[in-house]
């Protein structure tokens, strides 16, 4: 298979990689790129543990083709965090125990910040029904939503 | 995922060549396709990835509105006219999938989506649909499957598009090597016994480049409830689209088609029949008899029969309600 050159930005900084049509982007970014804290759950669109955004849009990289890169702006949750340490998404999971064994936590992450960036004060049903393309096995969902809502508000 | 040539034709013209030896399938959103290329179901040789055509995108009002095949679930269910005017479109849209997935699902993928049966999507069971010799539904486990029109298939069309825009009344643009043709939606599913392989009339050098909504009139109610076991997302159980016509509180015409019921979008012109000149209040129980009339269930899924009357029972009440005029 002849390998297809790509140029695209991974949180704010060029990159350049060779890839195969085959390859989904989050084959491409965890096993190439070393981008492995977006994570495999599924492989099928079911669990938004690979949830990343792209051109600004939030979408499961599990289905993108890395090819589909050419170009884009990807964010993935290695640039949640800003030059000046946690963002306060990362901060309140923390404090709100969001997370147990942590395989959702990335997509949560880059879901409910592609969310407060759309809407900065959304309620409790709007922050429900935004996360529903991420699964969690652990928590039972209330901490994360609450630590989403305590995030909401601060993020400028 | 198994090997495929990818190639990203820049004009229609191209794309029709690429698909002319039944080897070529589109690429749009790639939810549905991307998926089948990892599992091996019925994966094609050839990828055509239409997403460089600047034509396919984007909704466009003219006496109606004409939806780009590449629009997005999110775009369709947020758009104000859509929302406004063709609300049983907007509210299908929203019930697909999740939001990642709404934000790549286009509407030309969702109306071309391969079905959901678990043997078909399971490489274990060569069945019917995959060139095989038997449906493993019909002995096998089939709570998910068709209550009507089934034989010798039983999927159930899995789009939740479908039926509300059968519902209000939509036209496909198609074009394919020779030119381009109309087609109104109704008539471009086909159940297995007419097709056994394919669920749609596309011929294999053809595409969709244009769903076309006729011009919504005031006097039209619309709605589309959806049923599914987990609310987070799922796939439809069964589904109801309802457009009608009104004359103040009577009922003048309309389209009642259900979706997760049959292998193609399921109207039920017998259901309107009962609702014609009549108060839509007091005629809410016929229609929802008369739609479920006729149905066959297999051995486990009888309950989507009172399932679905009972879901066009609530979507009638909510339009006679006139849930609608308070969008
Ligand atoms: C977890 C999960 C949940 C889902 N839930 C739902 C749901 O609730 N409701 C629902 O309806 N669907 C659901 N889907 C199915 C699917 O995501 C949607 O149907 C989606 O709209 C498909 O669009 P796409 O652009 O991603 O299609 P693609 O995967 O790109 O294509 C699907 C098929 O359509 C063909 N195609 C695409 N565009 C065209 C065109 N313009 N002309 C001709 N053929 C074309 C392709 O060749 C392919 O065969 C779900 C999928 C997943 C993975
Ligand atoms: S219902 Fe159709 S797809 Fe499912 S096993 Fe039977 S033939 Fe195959
Ligand atoms: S790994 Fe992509 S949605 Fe689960
Ligand atoms: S913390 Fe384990 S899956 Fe969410």
């Amino acid at each position: 298979m002849s390998k297809i050159h790509i140029s695209c930005t991974i949180n704010g900084e060029p990159q350049e990689f060779l890839c195969e049509a085959r390859q989904s982007l989050l084959e491409v970014l965890r096993e190439d790129l070393g981008f492995t804290g977006t994570k495999e759950g599924c492989n099928d669109g079911n669990c938004g543990a690979c949830s990343i955004t792209l051109d600004g849009v939030l979408v499961d990289s599990c289905l993108v083709l890395a090819v589909e890169a050419e170009g884009k702006q990807i964010v993935t949750v290695e640039g949640v965090a800003g030059p000046d340490g946690l963002h306060p998404l990362q901060q309140k999971f923390l404090e709100h125990a969001g997370l147990q064994c942590g395989i959702c936590t990335p997509g949560f992450l880059v879901a409910s910040k592609a969310l407060l960036e759309a809407n900065p004060n959304p309620t409790e049903h709007e922050v429900r029904h935004w996360l529903a393309g991420n699964l969690c096995r652990c928590t039972g969902y209330d901490k994360i939503v609450r630590a989403v809502l305590d995030a909401a508000g601060q993020e400028n | 995922m198994v090997p495929f040539d990818l190639v990203s034709p820049r004009n229609l013209r191209d794309v029709a060549e690429s698909l002319a030896d039944g080897r070529g399938e589109i690429l749009a959103g790639g939810t549905d396709l991307l998926d089948r290329l990892k599992e091996r179901i019925d994966p094609p040789a050839r990828v055509v990835n239409i997403k460089s055509l600047k034509e396919l995108y984007g909704i466009t009002e003219d006496s109606g509105l004409s939806l780009g095949p590449l629009t997005t679930m999110t775009e369709v269910a947020g758009n104000d006219r859509v929302r406004h005017q063709y609300p049983a479109l907007a509210e299908a849209a929203l019930s697909v999938a999740t939001p990642q997935l709404r934000n790549m699902a286009t509407l030309g993928g969702n109306l071309c989506q391969r079905p959901r049966c678990w043997y078909f999507r399971s490489n274990d069971y060569p069945c019917l649909k995959k060139g095989g010799s038997v449906c493993y539904a019909v002995t096998g486990r089939n709570k998910y499957h068709a209550i009507f029109g089934g034989g010798p298939s039983y999927i159930v069309h899995p789009s939740d598009t479908a039926p509300a825009l059968i519902a209000l009344g939509a036209q496909l643009e198609i074009h394919g090597a020779t030119g381009k043709r109309m087609l109104p939606l109704h008539d471009f599913f086909q159940g297995p016994r007419e097709n056994l392989l394919h669920e749609n009339r596309l011929q294999r050098d053809e595409l969709i480049t244009r769903v076309q909504l006729p011009p919504a009139k005031e006097s039209t109610r619309s709605t589309f409830l959806k049923f599914r076991e987990k609310q987070s997302l799922d796939f439809a159980i069964s589904s109801v689209a309802v457009a009608l016509d009104m004359d103040g509180d009577t009922v003048r015409d309309g389209r009642i088609v259900l979706g997760g019921v049959a292998p193609v979008p399921w109207s039920v012109p017998a259901a309107v029949q009962q609702l014609q000149g009549r108060r839509l209040g007091s005629a809410i129980d016929d229609a929802a008899e008369a739609a479920v009339e006729g149905a066959r269930p297999l051995d486990e899924n009888g309950f989507k029969v009172t399932l679905t009357r009972n879901l066009l029972r609530r979507a009638l009440q909510q339009l006679a309600q006139g849930k609608a005029d308070a969008r």
